[in-house]
């Protein structure tokens, strides 16, 4: 639990990066990178939630036990999306005997 | 040992500090609730019964000759349904758990409750649901509700169905949350994570279970009603959908949740070995360690539930493998228990009755769990009454034996009074028979081939299936044997001294019943979990652990 | 003025531990949060590995424009909900009471703005159901897909954020009535926890439904 006060300067700061990001997100989709789009537009959305959660939501000034709790939640889904992909991805790989 | 002169109740106590129906509707105590659990969930269990009832009676036969097909359909959806959502998730960590976590950790409460109080409201809100679907004729799909069958094409009760499943999903979110906050922040000085009882660990994994795959189901579930409801494709073949994607995410809350069901039962079994083999858990960090690992692990096995559903050979060696995994910390678990009881001073009460009987039970369900995993010997078995015969073993022999065996064993702590030990040892062994007589032939039609959810069978598979019912019935009056002596108890039973076992652990060091409070003053915990003095000792002195002082 | 002893639980032996279980009881209920959308993304992962183009070309019937100024509202929201949070940490009544306004506003705003995006797609038959029609005949069914994703991850998310801002209304009112202070503060405190998680929630969305078919060289359908 943070007892600590985070100044309304840090909160602004933020709140631009977070503005510029999103701006920077919108010009790199109209530009065509292939897979690249959506590894970029990940990788942005990802940083603006970090921002959002390390300084917004204090996580940064938290305890240990707060980022484990909030990391185990991401990768669980991670977990979840993962392996869910995997079968998709993987399906053509090995067939079964006399399969398809 | 027996005292000279016959202990008093305490004057005040959780159960008559209030009287009347609204100190009980509106209780925050977490006594109260987990009574009010009790009640509920034993109201579900036997509703599940009666359509197990029904469909052994079909059974009798080799024709479908009593119920109709698509009635049998109904009969073992319901049960399932019933007993998977409405009984064996919430029946030990919402009864058991619910009373025991604050008094083993030396709290007076959960951290939230009137968050508990909601949970068991509802919990109740999705069990009227579901009874409304049962006397609107109930759902044909199994409790699997596998798509699309559900979301197009039965025409049964599905969406107010899931719709009860949906909202006492939020009881066991609520329940998961509160024991996660209450174990980290609540613990009496002095109650480090390595004092505390197995009890505590195996519910704060439990808890992370509760707390990860329910929101998945809960979204699963939503998205079914939804395809019902407006057609959206979303699982439906013919319009792009993907079945399998509804198995994935089902799938990914009900492996974990059938640990949900077990973690909590194998808590219980360590305290009962523990109390009546009057020794420390042999290798107590290894079994706390698994609990967690078990819960972990747990999660990355689903797909070993769709091996013959089309999914990604290479995917399914990897959860078969994984599958294997899983199974060493339940073993590590039995391994461990097993050694407790060398050169322990064994007590044959009941609760060590049941928990030997679970020990010997879950191993044979866990060993046939491998067979299921191996992907060869499953796509002879899956879908099969082997598979019914697995689940059984974990979830009758294990866990409701495990139950049985905590109600029997917390029954002094929660009601003051003691049961009759030869009503109970009789019920013990009336269960243990007529569990095996049910379930053992089903391992053997299994593997001779006979599917489930069929209601007709060869004519060869009848003296299997007969067996099967007749230990169904046995079964029956074994659970309503103890239904009526613990009600008996309540008003006929010895009242009991506060730790008649004598068992270690901090809710035997208060008065039985238990004050509202808990305590009468916050413990201050010196000593190790499960530090059993010689029987002697205390006996004669009265200490029961290093840190008790005679008086 | 709050009185710290009177916002203590019976259960508690201190404010600090009632701090601590209150705002790891939330952390936790963010995570199931995290899963429960996670179920919906991963119902999209899957059919947006499985039908790109269909994706992409139904992407563009999405209003861009309108995403971006809700992203941006959204993230303004975001601002005024941790200075609320810091009005009540240093005892600032004035400055909670006017940010927690100004969140609801733009809560509110977000809201209208969506309300006026799902009018504008119920007008070009784009719900799915039997009044779908979709241009391209070949990715009419795939499109109808994209769309019910659309619907299911934006409207869960709208219900969260209705549910915020009635939380938030609920908040001004205690605020106004001088329940918080610096000693006391957890419920604007927690209340922030999940606004910005809904945030992060749609920083997420934006992209993932909005943004996937702009490279493709096709102008916006809208």
């Amino acid at each position: 639990m943070s007892e600590k006060i985070v100044s309304t300067k840090v909160y602004i700061v933020i709140f631009i990066a977070l503005l510029i990001l999103t701006y920077v997100t919108y010009q790199i989709a109209l530009i065509d990178l292939g897979w690249g789009n959506t590894i970029v537009a990940l990788a942005i959305a990802s940083s603006k939630a970090l921002l959002v959660a390390l300084y917004f939501m204090h996580v940064r000034y938290s305890s240990r036990l707060t980022w484990v709790v909030t990391a185990g939640g991401f990768f669980w889904l991670a977990i979840m999306i993962g392996f869910t992909l995997s079968d998709y991805l993987t399906r053509g790989w090995l067939t079964a005997a006399g399969g398809r | 040992m027996k005292d000279a002169v016959a202990p008093v109740l305490p004057r005040e106590h959780y159960l008559n500090v209030n009287y009347g129906i609204r100190s009980w509707l509106l209780t925050i105590d977490h006594k109260r609730i987990a009574l009010l659990y009790l009640v509920s969930v034993t109201f579900f269990f036997f509703l599940g019964g009666a359509f197990a009832v029904s469909f052994r009676l079909e059974l009798l036969t080799p024709q479908g000759d009593l119920v109709q097909a698509e009635t049998y359909n109904k009969l073992f959806s319901m049960h399932g349904i019933i007993m998977v959502w409405f009984f064996l998730v919430p029946v030990i960590p919402n009864v058991l758990g619910n009373f025991l976590v604050p008094m083993m950790i030396g709290a007076r409460d959960l951290a939230f409750p009137r968050l508990n109080l909601a949970s068991w409201y509802l919990f109740n809100l999705g069990g009227l649901f579901m009874l409304y679907a049962v006397l609107s004729g109930g759902v044909d799909t199994g409790w699997t509700f596998y798509t699309p069958y559900s979301s197009l094409f039965s025409n049964t009760s599905v969406v107010i169905t899931v719709l009860g499943i949906f909202i006492s999903g939020f009881a066991s979110i609520l329940t998961g949350l509160n024991f996660i906050v209450t174990i980290h922040t609540m613990r009496a000085p002095g109650m480090t994570w390595f004092r505390l009882p197995l009890f505590i660990w195996s519910h704060y994994a439990t808890s992370l279970i509760l707390v990860l795959a329910t929101p998945v189901l809960a979204i699963v579930l939503l998205l079914v009603m939804a395809e019902r409801l407006f057609h959206i494709g979303i699982f439906d073949p013919a319009l792009g959908g993907d079945p399998l994607l509804f198995q994935h995410l089902f799938w990914f809350y009900s492996h974990p949740a059938v640990y949900i069901m077990v973690l909590p039962a194998m808590g219980v079994v360590s305290e009962l070995i523990a109390t009546f083999s009057r020794k420390r858990i042999f290798g107590y960090s290894a079994v706390a360690f698994a609990s967690v690992a078990i819960a972990v692990f747990g999660f990355l096995v689903w797909g070993h539930h769709m091996f013959i559903t089309g999914q990604s050979v290479y995917g399914s060696m990897v959860f078969s493998f994984l599958s294997y995994a899983v199974a060493v910390p339940s073993a590590i678990k039995v391994f461990n228990w097993t050694a407790t009881l060398y050169k322990g001073s064994i007590a044959y009460d009941t609760p060590m009755l049941y928990a030997l009987g679970f020990i010997g039970l879950f191993t044979i369900g866990g060993l046939t769990g491998l067979f299921l995993a191996a992907l060869g010997l499953d796509v002879h078995v899956t879908d099969t009454y082997f598979v019914i015969a697995h689940f059984h073993y974990i979830m009758v022999g294990g866990t409701v034996m495990a139950y049985l065996g905590g109600i029997h064993y917390w029954w002094p702590k929660i009601s003051g009074r003691m049961y009759p030990e030869g009503w109970a040892k009789l019920g013990a062994l009336i269960v243990f028979v007529g569990f095996n007589l049910t379930f053992f032939p089903q391992f053997i039609l299994g593997y001779l081939g006979m599917p489930r959810r069929y209601y007709a069978y060869p004519e060869e598979f009848q003296i299997l299936n007969v067996m099967s019912s007749a230990g169904a019935s046995i079964l029956g009056v074994g659970y309503i044997l103890p239904m009526v002596y613990l009600v008996w108890s309540m008003r006929y039973g010895p009242s009991v001294v506060a730790n008649p076992w004598p068992a270690t652990g901090l809710e035997w060091r208060t008065t039985s019943p238990p004050p509202t409070e808990n305590f009468a003053q916050t413990p201050v915990v010196t000593w190790e979990a499960y530090e059993f003095m010689p029987r002697e000792e205390t006996e004669v002195v009265g200490k029961l652990t290093p840190a008790d002082q005679p008086t | 003025m709050s009185d710290a002893h009177s916002v203590l639980a019976h259960h508690f032996d201190n404010l600090e531990q009632q701090r601590e279980a209150g705002t790891l009881g939330m952390w936790i209920f963010l995570v199931t949060e995290v899963l429960f959308f996670g179920g919906l993304f991963t119902a999209y992962t899957i059919y947006r590995m499985l039908y790109p183009v269909a994706f992409a070309d139904a992407s563009l019937h999405l209003d861009t424009t309108l995403g971006a100024i809700n992203t941006a509202v959204l993230i303004c929201s975001s601002l005024t909900m941790a200075l609320a949070v810091y009005g009540s940490q240093v005892g600032n009544r004035m400055l909670l009471i006017l940010c927690l306004l100004l969140t609801i506003v733009l809560g509110a705003a977000f809201l209208g703005i969506k309300f006026t995006e799902y009018a504008h797609k119920f007008a070009e038959h784009l719900v799915p159901g039997s009044a779908f029609s979709y241009g391209k005949p070949e990715l009419r069914q795939q499109a109808e897909l994209f769309f019910s994703l659309y619907f299911a991850m934006t409207g869960l998310h709208a219900l969260h954020m209705v549910i915020g801002v009635g939380i938030l209304a609920v908040l001004v009112f205690q605020a106004w009535r001088g329940h918080f202070s610096p000693v006391y503060y957890a419920p604007v405190e927690l209340t922030g926890l999940y606004w910005h998680f809904v945030d992060i929630v749609w920083i997420f969305l934006f992209p993932l439904l909005y943004l996937i078919g702009l490279h493709l060289g096709g102008a916006s359908h809208v």
